[in-house]
């Protein structure tokens, strides 16, 4: 077992490396050819958005002349592999076969699916590096990458020194004698980040969120665009994956980054040149509506096994025809988003709009950022203290819709202005909002799930694709969702108060006073 | 994570050759396996190029599984690993009598290792003692080596009734005739018997080899540095037994 690892680039030749290593290292130890010299594929797989990555992990599909392999590994020596033979990617961590391995991702890669993020072919030769006993106390590993993905290319030879357990000193010492070698290079890149920098890529690069950096002083509709850009760039990334159904979380980012949109043109629309913010409302609209079919069943099927196991009177597999129809109307309309987003309205708009925000120039006498945030998120936050204000125990369901939307707006405000403000105090401010959020939202989803588990059992009747049994299943798993909106229906008074109380508005006027000065 | 302890209360009967040879067996056969030198004598740090030395010695190892944990070394083998032996460790049963409930104190202190490793092979000096009760109590299974003489299989016997004599947990016993000269022909007699007599006697027999001699210049087990050999095909025989009864 190994622990410890010093990673180094050899500007040199891969030939030269074992002699250039015996120099460096003698008398104290020596180096000793252990394997024969082997060729792999390695092929590094995660998500869209470098779940494997962000949690320290690497996952690498190896061929060779053995079986196919998947290797997992950690930053703390953790390391894991299973058989891989006949996994097509794009796959989930399901899909792969069962073990610690699988057991191990699932926690950190939720539903997103596994994509090829670089491909190289490698050469590795491995040797040990002994004591004076003869005892092995480290392991050399001198690998020749030519990097296939993202872009063709030749890497310098690179060597890592893996610790024997217990010889962590003595690795420490040889890694210290071939750093002091001039054809070294002490990078310590990985693999990985080597492979991605050939195309000038990076792990990690990819976020959904708005990490715009703006300043108070920048004109507020520059700012703007910077975010819209931002935003259009998050759209576009998510296009491929959404057509190609590579996993739900395509189509969710793609979805959120179009709210966003429609949030900064109808909040904003005073910064943008006449008539463009009304030019492209609509516009943006008719993308937001275009995908809420889809979600809405991806929701459905994501909630679909802890509803299931919530069944009372009615046995989980009673539902299964649910779950088949469901599972058929969303491959109906995944079809049609996917036709959408290739046609040419589509091309049209994404065009013309990333035209448009290239095109924009500061306004003339226009305010600042500082100041055009202040206004923005000050105005947002009024709305939702006085519709929430407004709201008693026999208001109808609809204000409280009409409120949760209030609080995306306030809440995708915040988030374009983030640089603006003090980290910890717009921290606080987006959680405050975000217990009130979850109540509304929890409460709305479960009047969409309800309506439609009715609808889609008027459906499932006529056309003969239930049985009694499934359908009392269905009420079974309504009713259970009607208790979940009763309760946070109950809930709501009380998440509101926190939100409106005296300190948090004071919190949130000092938050938004703040990105002025 | 099971426990195999190589032991006998008779000395120089090949136990540490044993532990060595079943524990790189063990490695190879994809297991994660500790080799626990407990002998004074380090026999199998030695063999396995180690030095034997362990910080703080035996007092600060019986202390705690921390102690314990960085004690242990890489060997030269993938997933096999040592706690190397201690000169200290003459004085085990001294510094175990000093702890609470000391009979259970090795088992005690190998539980943590069960998610680092599947097995473990205690490798312990002869006789019968306070650390010989600890090892009985930890071990899951105790692989006793016998040499085909009169004497041995009495200490066989003795052992036996040692382990049913014990409060609470009682190991399993697989006996295994060792160091066999096939030209005695009471060692091909008992060798041949034992087996058919006995149920906790192995049907493979270690022959008397030049080549497990040859361990101490070479430092290495037998299969690693002669894998075609009698010697290595006979260890390779008994750790299939000693799988199949180790489970």
């Amino acid at each position: 077992m190994s622990a410890g690892l010093h990673n180094f680039s050899y500007m040199n030749g891969y030939q030269q490396v074992a002699q250039t290593v015996r120099e460096a290292l003698a008398p104290r130890f020596s180096v000793v050819p252990a394997r024969r010299t082997r060729t792999q594929r390695r092929t590094w797989l995660d998500t869209f958005d470098w779940r494997l990555y962000r949690a320290g992990l690497t996952l690498e599909y190896v061929t060779g002349r053995g079986p196919a392999e998947l290797v997992l590994s950690g930053m703390a020596g953790e390391r894991i592999t299973a058989a891989a033979n006949g996994t097509r990617w794009p796959a989930l961590a399901e899909a792969l076969p069962s073990g610690p391995l699988r057991d191990r991702l699932e926690g950190v890669t939720w539903v997103r699916a596994l994509l090829p993020a670089a491909k190289a072919a490698s050469t590795v030769s491995e040797f040990r590096l002994c004591n004076a006993d003869d005892k092995t106390v480290a392991w050399l590993t001198v690998e020749q990458l030519h990097a296939a993905e993202p872009a063709a290319a030749d890497l310098p030879p690179r060597l890592s020194v893996t610790a024997v357990r217990g010889y962590q000193g003595q690795a420490e010492r040889i890694a210290r004698c071939l750093a002091a070698q001039p054809q070294v290079l002490c990078d310590g890149l990985p693999a990985l980040d080597a492979v991605l920098a050939t195309g000038g890529l990076a792990p990690g690069e990819y976020t959904s969120k708005v990490d715009v950096e703006l300043s108070p002083a920048m004109p507020a509709r520059m700012a703007l665009a910077a975010v819209l850009l931002q935003l259009l760039d998050t759209l576009e990334a998510n296009v491929p994956g959404t057509v190609r159904d590579i996993d739900t979380e395509f189509l969710h980012d793609l979805r959120v980054a179009v709210r966003r949109t429609r949030t900064a043109l109808k909040l904003g629309a005073g910064l943008l040149p006449a008539g463009m913010a009304s030019e492209y409302r609509p516009a943006f609209k008719w993308l937001g509506d275009l995908t809420t079919p889809t979600r809405d069943l991806d929701v459905h099927l994501l909630t679909f096994a802890a509803g299931a196991a919530e069944l009372t009177s009615a046995r989980p597999e009673d539902l299964a025809p649910f779950h088949d129809y469901l599972a058929k109307r969303r491959g109906i309309e995944q079809r049609r988003l996917a036709r959408a987003l290739r046609s040419a309205r589509f091309t049209t708009l994404i065009t013309a709009w990333r035209g448009a925000l290239t095109g924009l120039t500061p306004q003339r006498e226009g305010p600042d950022a500082g100041h055009a945030a202040a206004q923005i998120i000050g105005r947002a936050h009024r709305r939702v203290l006085r519709q929430g204000n407004a709201i008693t125990p026999e208001s109808p369901p609809e204000s409280l819709h009409d409120l949760r939307k209030r609080c995306k707006e306030l809440r995708y405000a915040l988030e374009f202005f983030a640089s603006l403000y003090d980290a910890s105090t717009h921290r606080r401010a987006v959680r405050e909002l975000k217990g009130l959020q979850d109540c509304l939202g929890t409460f709305q989803d479960c009047q969409v799930q309800q309506e439609e588990i009715r609808v889609i059992a008027a459906e499932m009747l006529a056309s003969g694709d239930a049985s009694a049994t499934t359908l009392l299943a269905m009420g079974d798993l309504a009713s259970h969702i009607g208790q979940r909106e009763r309760r946070a229906r109950g809930e709501f008074a009380s998440r509101f108060a926190t939100f409106a109380s005296r300190p948090a508005r004071a919190r949130f006027r000092a938050l938004v006073a703040g990105a002025g000065s | 994570m099971k426990i195999l302890a190589t032991y006998n209360i008779k000395g120089g009967v090949g136990k540490t050759s044993a532990a060595v040879n079943l524990s790189y067996l063990a490695a190879a056969d994809g297991l994660r396996v500790l080799l626990a030198d407990l002998d004074p004598q380090a026999a199998a740090t030695f063999l396995l190029r180690v030095r034997p030395r362990v910080k703080g010695g035996g007092t600060a190892l019986i202390r705690g599984s921390r102690e314990l944990d960085k004690a242990i070394k890489g060997t030269d083998f993938e997933r096999l690993d040592l706690l190397p032996a201690d000169f200290t460790f003459r004085n085990l049963d001294l510094i175990l009598d000093d702890t609470k409930k000391p009979t259970q104190r090795l088992a005690r202190l190998l539980r943590p290792l069960a998610a680092a490793y599947d097995m473990v092979f205690l490798d312990c000096p002869p006789g019968i003692s306070l650390l010989s009760e600890a090892v009985l109590h930890a071990a899951d299974l105790v692989l006793a080596p016998i040499i085909p003489t009169t004497l041995s299989v009495r200490t066989l016997d003795q052992l036996t009734e040692f382990i049913d004599g014990l409060d609470g947990h009682r190991p399993g016993i697989l006996a295994f005739c060792s160091m066999i000269d096939r030209r005695k022909r009471l060692h091909r007699q008992i060798m041949e018997q034992l087996p058919t007599e006995r149920k906790d006697v192995a049907a493979t027999a270690i022959p008397a080899l030049s080549l497990i001699e040859r361990m101490a210049v070479q430092r290495a087990p037998v299969p690693a540095f002669a894998p075609r050999s009698e010697a290595a095909r006979s260890y390779a025989r008994l750790w299939a037994e000693v799988r199949a009864r180790a489970g």
